[in-house]
């Protein structure tokens, strides 16, 4: 068999997942043994890509054999491969823990149907080598998230989600004006064609202005500093499992497409881009922190951490060398994993505790240590103390700034850990240190939840395996930045070599 | 051709940057709709403007670029399920929350 076609695997499994589950919607056993198999299966083509990308290199699908700078392919280098694992990762926990807290009604509506399409649309993002193509892909998500979003129908998801689409459309029409100018300058939307086309322009003026809208389109897809604001807004409001997913893997396609374009395109004004880029990195940290300090419920801390996190891996950019490309792509991969893990902790906290609130829930160390040790890992970990994941991540990218003499970066990211950690400890004394406020909650507390236990352990088993076997991990960081810092290595596997 | 083009496309996003920016959803979706056209009939242009050019290699003499066009339609369908959801989103949520503020929350009015 043609290994090629490995490149698709990620993208077509969970298309017809979608399809299949949409044909036996109102099974519900089916919809979830469909949901929980399938996205085991996604996990497994997607870490046999990640293994077979290591060993051979950049794999490229020429899609229906149109030779590459005219039809589209799909790339699979270093870094899509490992974005692909990890949104593998993300879904199939999300899909196992989706077992026992999505409800029969959500599922009527179209729930796994929905999942399995975002995860295309994940997945094809992260894959696709055509700047048109990407923008396709994100629509796919975005209307796959959309509906996710307001299942259910409550008021707070309606308020939270007309923010989230209006800002979310506004970003795509960027984006699709941006594309528009590339097509207008180069006359190409394969993006290895466009780099090599964009170097070799003498006006390099337009490239900034088209570089500009890029970073504004993508920044709001990533919550960035300072167009971030849809985030809080609406990640606290659907399903956890949804909020799970969310969290882990839509702003990182963002962050993705950011690392894509600027270290494939736009490389030639880095002094202009990348300057600007490292100040959203220090604002993003430092606002993303200071607004989880001010929240008092589990889920808009967690939402706000996800803006300050992003900007620890728009820093690894900004950098641009390669320790801090290291540092970005291990950033991400620690963070998918940890951030999932958190929301997925939080919703058991919710069903142990009764409430998402920090001033109703308390006792829970007393009445459930296990869960007190499972969020204390991920928390840990988000905080960067050794020996879990996020030391490491945070370690690279710092020495990355001092040997880039960036102080205040440096500095900023060192506080926002320290602020990290206070915002965990907020959650750990008020959840679980200290005494319930009520003797004894109304509703008892659902039994069953061992499989909510399974997945949150399994996260956090990976966090501290990140932690304790940090080499193979920060080996294959390292061959993703290398690939990113030489995008001829890149061009040439898209273009085999045609074009000089 | 070029001026037309360029003034409709300025008036364009200049009505739907103001209208994204009011209160109401009902004149912000009317914004979003109106700043994807004005992003389709740019993206359009992107192709070079012609008249009498059909998309097509030999029909005539000049020939007019088919990438825009296939890009534009693609787009223009996107454009119009995502405004067909929010459409729906916008009602349900004026429903839901019983006034049509973007904040959910109206300070000035009675509610519906």
């Amino acid at each position: 068999m043609d290994l090629e076609v490995l490149v698709a695997l990620p993208i077509i499994i969970p298309l017809l997942l979608g399809a299949l589950s949409l044909t036996v919607l109102s099974n519900h056993s089916a919809q979830r043994w469909l949901g929980a198999i399938g996205t085991a299966l996604l996990l497994l083509c997607s870490v046999w890509l990640l293994l077979h990308t290591r060993e051979v290199g950049i794999q490229v699908l020429e899609v229906g054999s149109w030779p590459a700078p005219f039809g589209i392919v799909l790339v699979s280098d270093m870094l899509g491969a490992i974005m692909v694992v990890l949104a593998s990762i993300t879904g199939f926990a999300t899909a196992l823990y989706s077992l026992k807290t999505v409800r029969k009604r959500f599922e009527r509506f179209g729930y796994y149907p929905l999942l399995h399409l975002l995860l295309a649309g994940v997945n094809g993002a992260f894959l696709t080598g055509d700047i048109f193509n990407l923008y396709v892909w994100f629509e796919v998500l975005l209307v796959a998230s959309f509906a996710l979003l307001i299942l259910g129908g409550e008021r707070a998801q309606m308020e939270g989600a007309i923010k989230y689409v209006t800002l979310n459309l506004l970003s795509s029409a960027l984006f699709l004006t941006a594309i528009g100018l590339t097509y207008g300058l180069v006359g190409t939307l394969n993006m290895a064609d466009i780099a090599v086309k964009m170097a070799s322009l003498e006006d390099q003026k337009m490239v900034t202005v088209i570089a500009s809208l890029f970073l504004i389109a993508f920044a709001i897809k990533a919550a960035a500093f300072p167009l971030f604001f849809w985030l809080p807004a609406s990640y606290h409001t659907p399903q956890v499992a949804v909020s799970a997913i969310f969290a882990g893997l839509l702003t990182k396609v963002g962050v993705y497409a950011l690392y894509r374009v600027f270290t494939l395109i736009f490389t030639a004004d880095t002094g202009f881009t990348h300057e600007i880029l490292l100040w959203i990195a220090i604002f993003t940290m430092l606002t993303g922190v200071l607004g989880a300090a001010a929240q008092f419920e589990v889920r808009r801390i967690l939402s706000f951490h996800i803006i300050s996190q992003i900007g620890y891996m728009i820093l690894g950019l900004a950098l641009f060398t390669p320790l801090a490309l290291i540092g970005g792509v291990f950033y991400i991969m620690h963070h998918i994993i940890v951030k999932a893990n958190l929301f997925l902790v939080a919703g058991l906290m919710y069903r142990l505790g009764g409430s998402f609130e920090l001033k109703k829930l308390g006792g829970l160390y007393r009445n459930h240590p296990g869960l007190a040790v499972l969020f204390l890992i991920p928390a840990l970990s988000l905080a960067g103390v050794p020996p879990l994941s996020g030391f490491f991540a945070k370690f690279i990218l710092i020495k990355a700034g001092v040997e880039a003499s960036a102080w205040w970066a440096v500095g900023v990211a060192l506080l926002v850990g320290l602020l990290t950690l206070f915002s965990m400890i907020k959650i750990w004394n008020e959840a679980f240190w200290k005494a319930s406020p009520e003797p004894n909650p109304a509703v008892p507390a659902p039994t069953r939840n061992a499989l909510l236990y399974w997945t949150i352990g399994l996260l956090a088993a990976m966090t501290v395996c990140i932690g304790l076997f940090a080499q193979p991990i920060y080996q294959m960081a390292e061959m993703a930045a290398a690939q990113l810092l030489n995008p001829a290595g890149y061009i040439e596997a898209v273009l085999g070599g045609t074009t000089p | 051709m070029e001026v037309l083009v360029a003034l409709m496309l300025g008036v364009l996003t200049t009505c739907g940057v103001y209208l994204v920016l009011r209160p109401r959803t009902f004149s912000v979706v009317l914004g979003l709709t109106m700043l994807s056209h004005a992003v389709n009939l740019f993206l359009f242009s992107m192709g070079r403007l012609h008249s009498n050019a059909p998309a097509v290699i030999g029909a005539a003499q000049q020939h007019a670029d088919p990438l825009p066009q296939a890009l534009v339609l693609t787009a223009i369908v996107i454009s119009f399920a995502m405004t067909a959801f929010v459409v729906v989103l916008a009602l349900r949520s004026a429903l839901e929350l019983r006034n049509d503020h973007v904040d959910g929350v109206d300070k000035e009015e009675e509610p519906i």
